[in-house]
């Protein structure tokens, strides 16, 4: 079974091969140096990791099963005379407040704490990282103020009154698009006026180096779990580990582990919206270029003048320009295999996964089940899969039922 | 050309003046009223211009200059735009340097070579790229050494005496100290502590420090003029340039200069 040497990245300049970085303004360059000085001490730290794996076991709610999705291996089965992979969920969607996002709110916050920060900030697309960030800042007791899209805010309605009822401030931003990548502009910049006591909470692998590496460490947990169990139930590894792909960090939460194992096959699948072709998606990889953007160098969805586009999906979670860097490297050396799924895809899959397991998946693990479902044919009945059920659909109800022509609620304008 | 930023440093130096520079966004509310603009600068009492490039997601920019940046991009400005725009100015004006200013991505996309003979062939002296700190430069600063060109560093209020070397090593033109820690068009820092920073920065780099960020009306820079080499406005005349037009920012501008000059 091969191994990949040469695992030693980022380097010391936060670079996974050419990608990653530090591009930030001057005025945030000490602070992030004074985060990956602090973030390198506390993650050789017992007492650190106790804590985190503490938080996790009673708070958490961790491990997450791994569950044979039977009914879905079955379907996929018939359809292909019987020739399909084993399909595994990575049960994420049961941590507490519904995804993985906590895995790394947990690790942040508490390094917050170390560093003597009072105020956490974030940024979010589908309300998943904000909720994750103000469940935990309020467990902690911490000031927590959440940037949010103005268009995300109207179409995550459900999550914008949690993080409320959980004492954090949401702030609608109406600059850009109104989305995930303009929330982190408006992140970066109450970062850049309150250095001196604010944490910034990033929720993905993206941003200034240390966090692509700082939240793949925290999320890594995710891959380490299933890992072992699909260890102890199949005895012996999978042929492939598919996520879905905005920022990155569930994905990389899953491959991590699995990266030195030759064997595996790493699946990202990034979110096609109406077809690559069509402009209207939000696939950096199949369907971007290499550029800088939110402090790091990495595949970017950019115009022919070095211009953000818009990013589209129907997922708000994976409603982004960008992509974490280390999946930009591990894209360009062939380790891991990128693909996307469109929204209509999505929806099917949403529809088919509620129905046959009784699980209603979030809109973007959606978009892992179709590729899921190609996959397992390709690999043919004795191969195994494990696909990360990163977060649960409770939060999309009314965007579905908008989408299904449904009118469930009065007062849901998304 | 560095000699261009030099020589206005040093001729206003002999007449014991700071510099007023002057920012506006390149192709703000679009191309033909931006050049006049810019062709104006000079004779209203600028000695540096600043002429920004616009980019989608300026994330360390105050509401103003996204504005205006978003504004020009509507109107069709690209990357090449500016820099013809320089090129146009450099047809009346073989004095005034230009400052090319904005964020890494569209420079990236050009590629820093291009980027920097593209600059250099428009009549352009240096650029400040604000997303780009010392550790990342180095492709760009090797470029524009390779023509001549001044890349330009920020030093702001988090850069300690620990990080201050690092911040002046290999820059070139002047360093510009952003007196407070935050975004364009917002408070203006302590007078004390940037006073304070300005003498640490000249010791540290030898060069010439401007300051800039949350400068807005003449009081305020010839206060600034006082303290340091020079005085940068940036959100104060695109704001007046978009809400009262080419005349007011104008006016505006010269006010500026003159207090900057007096001081």
């Amino acid at each position: 079974m091969g191994k990949m040497d040469n695992l030693q990245y980022p380097d010391e300049m936060g670079r996974f091969g050419s990608f990653g970085g530090r591009y930030v303004a001057e005025t945030l360059m000490p602070p992030i140096l004074e985060l990956e000085a602090a973030y390198t001490e506390a993650k050789s730290d017992p007492a650190f990791i106790s804590e985190l794996d503490d938080f996790f076991t009673h708070y958490v709610g961790r491990p997450s099963p791994l569950y044979f999705a039977e009914r879905l291996t079955n379907y996929i089965r018939t359809e292909n005379n019987g020739n399909a992979a084993k399909i595994y969920f990575k049960r994420d969607e049961l941590n507490h407040t519904g995804a993985h996002k906590i895995n790394n709110c947990r690790g942040q916050i508490l390094l917050a704490k170390r560093m003597g920060k009072t105020r956490i900030i974030a940024e979010t697309g589908a309300g998943q990282h904000g909720v994750a960030t103000a469940t935990v800042a309020a467990r902690f007791g911490l000031e927590c103020i959440v940037y949010m899209g103005a268009t995300d805010i109207v179409r995550q309605k459900p999550n914008v009154f949690r993080m409320r009822l959980l004492g954090a401030e949401v702030r609608a931003v109406h600059s850009g698009t109104a989305t995930l990548k303009d929330a982190m502009n408006e992140a970066l910049r109450d970062w850049v006026t309150n250095v001196g006591d604010t944490f910034y909470c990033i929720g993905t692998v993206a941003g200034p180096h240390p966090y692509p590496a700082m939240v793949r460490d925290f999320q890594a947990i995710i891959g380490r779990e299933a890992k072992a169990q699909i260890l102890e139930r199949e005895g012996r590894l999978p042929d492939a580990v598919v996520a879905c792909i905005g920022g990155g960090s569930n994905a990389m939460g899953l491959f991590h582990e699995f990266v030195p194992e030759t064997s595996v096959r790493l699946i990202g699948v990034e979110a096609a919206g109406k077809g690559v072709k069509s402009g209207l998606h939000a696939a950096s990889l199949t369907g971007g270029t290499p550029g800088v953007l939110h402090g790091n160098r990495t595949y970017l969805l950019q115009d022919e003048d070095g211009q953000i586009k818009d990013a589209h999906s129907i997922s708000a979670g994976l409603d982004y320009p960008g992509i974490g860097p280390e999946h930009a490297y591990l894209h360009d050396i062939g380790r891991a295999e990128y693909v996307s799924a469109t929204d209509d895809e999505a929806l099917e899959a949403f529809q088919l996964c509620a129905r046959l397991e009784g699980i209603l998946p979030a809109l973007e693990p959606s978009h892992a089940i179709p590729r899921t479902l190609d996959l397992a044919k390709e690999i043919g009945k004795d191969g195994l899969m494990i696909m990360n059920m990163c977060g649960r659909g409770d939060k999309d109800v009314f965007t579905i039922a908008d989408a299904l022509g449904e009118h469930i609620s009065e007062g849901t304008d998304g | 050309m560095t000699h261009r930023i030099d020589t206005t440093f040093s001729t206003l130096k002999a007449q014991n003046k700071a510099a007023f520079v002057a920012y506006i966004m390149g192709g703000d509310p679009d191309r033909e009223t931006s050049q006049t603009v810019l062709k104006a600068l000079p004779d209203n009492g600028v000695d540096i211009i600043e002429l920004g490039m616009p980019f989608t997601d300026p994330a360390a920019d105050g509401p103003t200059i996204e504005e205006a940046g978003l504004r020009s991009l509507k109107a069709g400005t690209t990357l090449t735009t500016v820099l013809e725009m320089a090129k146009a100015f450099r047809h009346t004006n073989d004095t005034t340097p230009i400052i090319i200013m904005g964020y890494c991505n569209p420079v990236h996309h050009m590629g820093y070579e291009n980027f920097a003979k593209a600059a250099k062939a428009s009549g352009v002296d240096g650029a400040i790229i604000v997303d780009l700190p010392p550790e990342e430069d180095m492709d760009l600063r090797t470029a524009f050494e390779q023509q001549d060109l001044a890349l330009i560093r920020l030093a702001t209020p988090t850069t300690d005496d620990k990080r201050l070397p690092r911040v002046v090593q290999g820059t070139k033109g002047f360093v510009y100290y952003v007196s407070v820690a935050g975004i364009t068009g917002k408070a203006l820092g302590q007078q004390a502590a940037v006073s304070d920073a300005v003498s640490r920065i000249k010791k540290a780099s030898g060069l010439p420090v401007v300051v800039g960020f949350g400068v807005k009306t003449p009081q305020q820079a010839k206060a600034i003029a006082k303290e340091a080499d020079g005085v940068v406005v940036g959100s104060a005349i695109v704001k007046t340039l978009h809400e009262d037009g080419p005349e007011a920012a104008l006016a505006l501008v010269k006010s500026l200069a003159d207090a900057t000059h007096s001081a």
